[in-house]
């Protein structure tokens, strides 16, 4: 399938995708509790200046403000009917942006998590999560998005639910999850396991890697325990750590340990390099300056890492062989 | 499953049945833990017993595990589920017997935040802990947290934030105490994905909880601490 991103990444090593979404739209007067996502009917402009931010800073390709416009996350706020409908919005200021751009930038429909635990341990079925995420993904396509680009995901049967999706609305997608739980997603899930869960996808993602989770040495970490993979692997890590300060928050990692850590992420392997939490226009440049002067080299070993971007958050991240574990002496078979 | 592991919890004295009991919460098998409760009823337990030596125990472990990356969401869902099993049984009986209180919890998301699967974690690992747990749900005011810790007479607020920009509403509710004079009268714990021990402090919570394992620890130190203070 021919798109935007595989023909960019035909041509190019490395891509710069964009940094925050949420903390740029709270900088500019979103309130918390309000879903961003009505800003793309109510607050366009915001929502270009959004957008034109990562672009001006040299972004190839920028994620659209859709991240809670599923009906699961929407019916917060009783807009769960709007879900296409606000995606589609959202998708669309992105297709103007990026047309206006006077070079190829890619515009990538968000999808975030339903929030929800999926079955048999929660409540949402594998098809009603398909049903969910299908029905933004058309909201996406007809908006004009080049590409699918699910994002913080925990739960393998929720990144099946995208694939399926992905699928019914005949589009190319990637997906990212968020590695925040001593280097595992939240769900248990470690990098070496999502490359497997990836390969075994009868719609294959045309990049698939990490976002948000701790800080941005976990994410090179996870990069490196992604193994040998089947696609380009993302790299969207969080620009350090939040810090409270005078009852405001601002995140501590500069531009210039950022621009490191995207150095770092291409030499760990990364082909799409972005931010996630905290990261600005600011961080961006500084990152795409840095990837263009820097040439590529091999990877750091991880006590560089840890030097260069900070510590990480746990000893293991469970693809060593080295992760806690416990002695079980007299398991019952477990019920299926 | 063959007959080779077949284990019949009735044939296994009290010792050896706890100590499955402990096993069969960490895998979360619900019927078996509801039998082993009934099966320790019959043999004459206290229900407090019951519920400290048996489900509390084998909750400690799984909490541990979670702590230290060992288990992870779905297993602790499952534990707590096996765990709900026993309690349900259990509560009745335990409020027929004037046992002592463990505590109880009102928990919540603050205001504008409707991030709740941290939330809800914690409120099963407080009631897998033996604590009662009231839930208050999601995005909420000062006054839910204050008037429904009255109301219910808890001992602990809990609150949770996802997002760095509702974080801040949680100073709001300890302010709001402060200003009423009833700082002192509960313990105010704080937890969530952006947070730090640093920010708990900077705020004025009591603690900072990194995990739902954490946050049973704490509340069990600082009802301890608790009671210390009363008897002194």
């Amino acid at each position: 399938m021919s798109n935007a991103l595989t023909d960019l990444l035909k041509t190019r090593d490395w891509l710069l995708t964009d940094g925050a979404t949420g903390t740029t739209l709270f900088n500019m007067g979103l309130t918390s509790g309000d879903a961003p996502e009505m800003w793309n009917e109510t607050e366009s402009d915001k929502i270009r200046a959004l957008y034109s931010g990562a672009v001006d800073a040299g972004s190839d390709i920028f994620l659209t403000n859709t991240f809670g416009g599923n009906a699961s996350r929407l019916k917060l706020h009783g807009a769960e009917k709007r879900a296409g409908e606000l995606s589609r919005m959202g998708a669309e200021i992105g297709r103007e942006i990026a047309d206006k751009a006077g070079r190829t930038v890619v515009v990538a429909g968000s999808m975030g998590p339903t929030g929800e635990i999926m079955a048999p341990m929660g409540p949402l079925t594998h098809e009603i999560a398909v049903e969910i995420f299908h029905d933004q993904a058309e909201g996406l396509k007809a908006g004009g998005a080049d590409v699918l680009w699910a994002e913080t995901i925990s739960a393998p049967e929720e990144l099946r639910a995208v694939a399926e999706a992905a699928a019914l609305a005949d589009m190319p997608w990637c997906v990212t999850m968020s590695f925040d739980t001593a280097g595992r997603t939240m769900m248990g899930t470690t990098s070496g396991e999502m490359t497997r869960i990836i390969g075994k996808l009868a719609h294959q993602p045309v990049a698939y890697g990490a976002n948000c989770g701790v800080g941005s040495s976990d994410l090179i970490r996870t990069l490196m325990g992604f193994g040998k993979g089947s696609g380009p692997l993302i790299a969207k890590g969080n620009a350090g750590i939040p810090k409270y300060h005078d009852g405001h928050i601002h995140y501590n990692g500069t531009p210039e340990l950022m621009a490191d850590y995207a150095v770092l992420a291409r030499n760990a392997g990364a082909t799409i390099i972005g931010g996630c939490c905290g990261t600005t226009p600011d961080h961006l440049r500084a990152m795409r300056a840095a990837l263009e002067s820097t040439p590529r080299g091999p990877a750091a070993p991880l006590a560089e890492v840890a030097e260069r971007l900070g510590g990480f958050s746990s000893d293991s991240d469970g693809t060593d062989g080295k992760g806690p574990t416990r002695d079980r002496t007299s398991r019952r078979r477990a019920r299926v | 499953m063959s007959d080779d592991d077949e284990i019949i919890l009735a044939d296994l004295d009290d010792e050896e049945l706890v100590a499955q009991m402990f096993d069969d919460l960490y895998d979360g098998l619900k019927e078996e833990i509801e039998e082993g409760v009934n099966i320790l009823l019959e043999r004459g337990w206290e229900p407090y017993d019951v519920l400290t030596k048996a489900l509390v125990g084998g909750m400690t472990i799984v909490g541990n595990d979670f702590r230290d990356g060992i288990l992870f969401v779905p297993e602790v869902l499952l534990a707590a589920g096996a765990m709900k099993g026993g309690m349900a049984i259990l509560k009745p009986l335990l409020a027929e017997t004037g046992a002592p209180r463990v505590g109880k919890m009102v928990i919540g998301t603050v205001k504008g935040d409707i991030h709740d699967i941290g939330k809800n974690l914690v409120g099963m690992m407080m009631e897998g802990a033996g604590f009662e747990v009231v839930d208050i749900g999601i995005n909420n005011a000062v006054d839910n947290y204050l008037d429904t810790a009255k109301a219910e007479d808890a001992d602990i607020i809990g609150m949770s934030a996802l997002l760095t920009t509702t974080m801040p509403y949680m100073k709001v509710v300890i302010d709001t105490m402060v200003a009423q004079g009833i700082r002192d009268d509960y313990i105010v714990l704080v937890g969530g994905a952006p947070l730090n021990e640093e920010f708990g402090k900077a705020i004025g919570a009591d603690a900072y909880c990194r995990d739902a394992a954490v946050a049973v620890e704490t509340a069990k130190t600082w009802m301890a601490r608790k009671h210390n203070q009363m008897s002194a």
